[in-house]
């Protein structure tokens, strides 16, 4: 795995980083995150035990994003990191 | 009937936008992972397209997708994405001939029986934009089952031809004429291209009337604010109306009397002009005009 | 702090600290029906000795013959908007001076001076009463710096307030656009021209000491159309500026362009046509911009092709009003405020273009206020909840962010008070179980209009035929709530420091809607 990301800044999109790390550890940024604290931190562990994924370091810049769209950037980041250069 | 006079193209790789298609007012959303959505980001409109078709409730609102064309390193994982979470059809680009469908076609029907999906649920609008593509027309349309529309591509077209395109769009009397017969004769729906000119929207009004009364079925739209006015182009005249009202009222009546012959205004009025007519009085219902109302 | 329930079921204090002792709100009509006749405050005032001229020699001077002291309270009016450079001067003025423990009343705080919070940190100002509190002001109220609680009032709420002496002004520093030597005063004329003083009439008559502060003297007597007369007026106050005129009198306020806003209008426009509301005679208020504005848009369409004549239009008035009432669509404009450059055009030009105080406006209490009249009211919201309460004071992150104006007083009164709002705003679902502060009770709002769809009170069996009737896209607000979740995803409630009140929102009658907390960190 190596550092990848994906996703925007724009209004309603985000931007998420994944790298490698030790164990797990997801830092979740945005005006959102004390609303959607619990729910970002679900669906990331959701979606990395679905993809088979450990040793990531997730970082999330939310600008207003739906669910379901950060969920499609993290597998876009995730994929992307697990390509080979 | 389904209202298909408008498509409205949105990036996708733009979620800010996806969410608020059905706001657009547009007759069917087109999510575009081709021209939209730069080279290195393709993967990227795919999962979010995806994220949207299946989380997503659009409601009524029917949701297109243009995949990558097949000389790309894209369209098989567009395909694979995108075919398993039904959209409403797929938008295929650079037809050029029945091969291309058939490729397609062949990929799709793979892809929906691996996901338990009836064979065809994903239809193919076949998108013409050269001038081998627009010579195949009525092969293009009848290469496959699947195939649901034809729809112009004005912008590569013009490239092919070496030509620019103008206001008039004279250049495209041919190649529309084509397309729309051959959709016709093949019983499906034909869709005209994008005006790309914002500051011009007498122009795109006046070519939407064109292409409306060359019979296409829909026009494509690249912005929000040109859906109302293909809308208004589409708009059937009112005296049209009632004179398809008072024939349909005059085919249900011979009907019910067990009358072969049809007439109305002492004219004879065959199959083609009831169809024709039940057909204008659905698209008057769109714009309220049941009933006399204009 | 000892908090009691009120009819909504919400904690709020039984007395604040330097106001004295509330009531919880009953209902909203509860305290006009009941009857008893209001308080009435008088202030008591010093004669002025005749003189052909008020100017003091400069503010300093004048406010020192003001007689003003520390701990008294001082107002200003709003009017100026973000052009205002009066307040911050005053203020500053003020700390120069060495005045501690006041308490601010201004009609409202534009959004521009965060200033105001600096000046609560050196002492300066000690209570906050206001309509609104937005950026550092709204911040450090909520952060809980202050030590006293802070009211909230609504525009009608604040004159019933200044006319039974529950706010006893001492000094009111008044913006005059055009003023002349003795102190007659206006807003529709001069550099800094506003518009309406309807806001300052209301100070002008029961504050203790007036002074009217003007960059544009003009000579005597001011004419045709005075505001504010010399008889109110204690002191002139001549400066350079008044502001900054490109931000109190911006261009005209445009329809908008965006398709979600639109959308939300149009559904909007589609209810009030249902509703059979639009006859000839009907009267209706809309807001500065944004879906509440395009709606207004719609409506005139509609009645021009019907030939509808208006009686009245009200509010808050932008261009897009006062361009209706040059068409002939209502009969008379009612002015407490004015939203742009237009405005001031046609208040000089039509009589038909009136200036109202915010007693006439709206205060409940008095014989008769215009919102009472209201046909329609179009109104936003920051989020609203399954009981229809409209909260326009806090953001979703717990923080004051808003202004309660005319919002409370226009949704009572109107006979179909629509609340419009996008269904979600930066991926958070504008409708909540429970809304962190009401501002405006459900049982006025008769619809919450989004771009996904109609939700009509319960208590309006009547609109919701007439939706029906008229095929709308109406919807329980409890399934568009849950719609809404499935993509948005549930927003956690955010944690308030349920120890401290840092604000309470007095409803329009005097007694208290709701408390709003501490945020934590």
């Amino acid at each position: 795995m190596r550092m990848a990301q994906a996703g925007t800044l724009e209004s309603a999109d985000c931007l998420v980083t994944v790298a490698p790390a030790e164990g797990f550890g997801l830092d979740y940024r945005g005006g959102n995150r004390k609303l959607f604290g619990e729910r970002t931190r679900r669906l990331v562990s959701e979606t990395l035990e679905r993809l088979e994924v450990t040793g990531v370091q997730v970082t999330i810049q939310d600008q207003g994003a739906l669910e379901l769209v950060i969920r499609a950037r993290l597998e876009t980041a995730l994929a992307r990191a697990m390509k080979e250069a | 009937m389904r209202a298909m006079r408008s498509m409205l193209y949105i990036p996708g790789n733009a979620p800010g936008m996806i969410q608020n298609a059905a706001i657009f007012g547009a007759d069917m959303v087109m999510i575009d992972l081709e021209d939209a959505v730069a080279l290195l980001e393709k993967d990227a409109a795919r999962d979010i397209a995806s994220g949207f078709l299946r989380h997503y409730d659009f409601g009524d609102l029917p949701v297109i997708v243009r995949i990558n064309g097949a000389d790309t390193p894209f369209f098989e994982a567009d395909l694979e994405a995108i075919v398993p979470l039904k959209p409403f059809a797929v938008r295929l680009p650079k037809c050029q001939d029945p091969s291309d469908v058939f490729v397609a076609d062949s990929r799709m029907t793979e892809i929906e029986k691996r996901a338990g999906l009836p064979v065809g649920t994903v239809p193919i609008h076949a998108m013409l934009e050269s001038a081998r593509g627009i010579e195949n027309a009525y092969a293009v349309a009848t290469a496959s089952t699947r195939v649901g529309a034809l729809t112009l591509g004005g912008q590569d077209l013009t490239a092919d031809m070496g030509i620019q395109k103008t206001r008039d769009g004279w250049e495209f009397f041919y190649a529309r004429s084509r397309v729309v017969m051959a959709a016709k004769a093949a019983g499906i729906d034909a869709f005209d291209t994008v005006w790309t000119d914002f500051n011009d929207p007498e122009g795109l009004f006046r070519e939407s009337r064109q292409v409306v009364e060359m019979g296409f079925t829909g026009k494509a739209a690249i912005h929000p604010s040109q859906v109302a006015i293909i809308h208004r182009a589409f708009r059937p005249d009112a005296k049209e109306v009632r004179k398809a009202e008072r024939i349909v009222a005059a085919a249900s009546e011979a009907e019910r009397q067990g009358r072969g012959v049809v007439a109305v205004d002492g004219k004879m009025v065959d199959g083609p002009i009831i169809v024709r007519a039940r057909h204008l009085i659905s698209l008057a219902s769109l714009y309220g005009m049941e009933g006399g109302e204009a | 702090m000892n908090l009691v329930r009120n009819a909504l079921g919400r904690l709020v204090p039984a007395e604040v600290r330097g106001a004295g002792a509330f009531d919880p709100y009953e209902g909203a009509f509860a305290r006009i029906l009941a009857g008893r006749p209001s308080p009435a405050a008088f202030p008591i005032r010093k004669p002025e000795p005749p003189s052909r001229s008020k100017v003091a020699r400069d503010l300093q001077t004048a406010i020192e013959r003001s007689g003003l002291e520390n701990g008294m309270t001082i107002s200003f009016h709003h009017h100026l908007r973000n052009g205002d450079e009066v307040i911050p001067l005053v203020l500053e003025t003020l700390l120069q001076m060495g005045f501690r423990d006041l308490t601010f009343a201004p009609s409202s705080i534009p959004d521009s001076h965060d200033c105001v919070a600096n000046y609560v940190r050196k002492g300066l100002i000690r209570r906050i009463w206001t309509s609104g509190a937005r950026g550092e002001v709204g911040r450090m109220i909520s952060r809980g710096e202050m030590e006293e609680t802070v009211i909230i009032r609504s525009h009608g709420g604040r004159a019933r307030a200044i006319e039974e002496g529950s706010i006893a002004i001492d000094v009111a520093f008044l913006a005059a656009p055009a003023c002349d030597v003795l102190g007659n005063s206006a807003g529709c004329a001069g550099k800094s021209a506003c518009g309406s003083l309807g806001y300052a009439i209301t100070d002008a008559r029961f504050a203790r000491h007036v002074i009217a502060v003007t960059d544009n003297l003009v000579e005597y007597p001011l004419h045709p159309h005075i505001s504010i007369s010399q008889n109110l007026v204690n002191q002139v106050v001549v400066v350079d500026s008044l502001g900054d005129p490109a931000k109190i009198a911006t261009g005209a306020a445009r329809i908008t362009r965006n398709p979600l806003d639109l959308k939300v209008a149009e559904n909007a426009y589609r209810l009030i046509a249902a509703s059979g509301i639009l006859a000839p005679g009907c009267s209706f208020q809309v807001g500065a911009g944004g879906a509440s504005l395009a709606v207004a848009a719609f409506v005139r369409d509609y009645m021009k092709e019907k030939g509808i004549q208006g009686s009245f239009g009200l509010g808050g008035i932008s261009g897009y009003m006062a361009q209706m009432l040059e068409e002939g669509l209502f009969r008379g404009l009612f002015d407490v405020q004015s939203f742009d450059s237009a405005v001031t055009g046609s208040m000089v030009k039509n009589r038909a273009h009136m200036e109202i105080d915010p007693s006439w406006y709206a205060n409940p209490m008095n014989q008769g206020c215009l919102v009472h009249n209201l046909d329609v009211v179009i109104l936003a919201a920051l989020d609203v909840d399954t009981d229809f309460h409209v909260n326009v004071m806090t953001g979703n992150d717990g923080v004051l962010r808003g202004a309660s104006g005319g919002h409370s007083d226009t949704a009572a009164g109107a006979k179909l008070a629509i609340v419009v709002a996008p269904s979600f705003r930066g991926g958070v679902p504008t409708i909540k179980d429970r809304v962190q502060a009401v501002v405006t009770p459900g049982e006025t709002v008769d619809a919450i209009v989004t771009e996904r769809g109609i939700c009509i009170n319960p208590n309006r069996a009547d609109l919701w035929e007439a939706a029906r009737k008229a095929n709308l896209p109406v919807k329980e607000i409890g399934d568009l709530k849950k719609e809404v979740e499935r993509f948005t995803g549930v927003p956690e409630p955010i944690e308030m420091d349920m120890s401290r009140v840092v604000a309470v929102v007095e409803y329009r009658d005097g007694t208290l809607v709701d408390s709003i907390y501490r945020v934590k960190e």
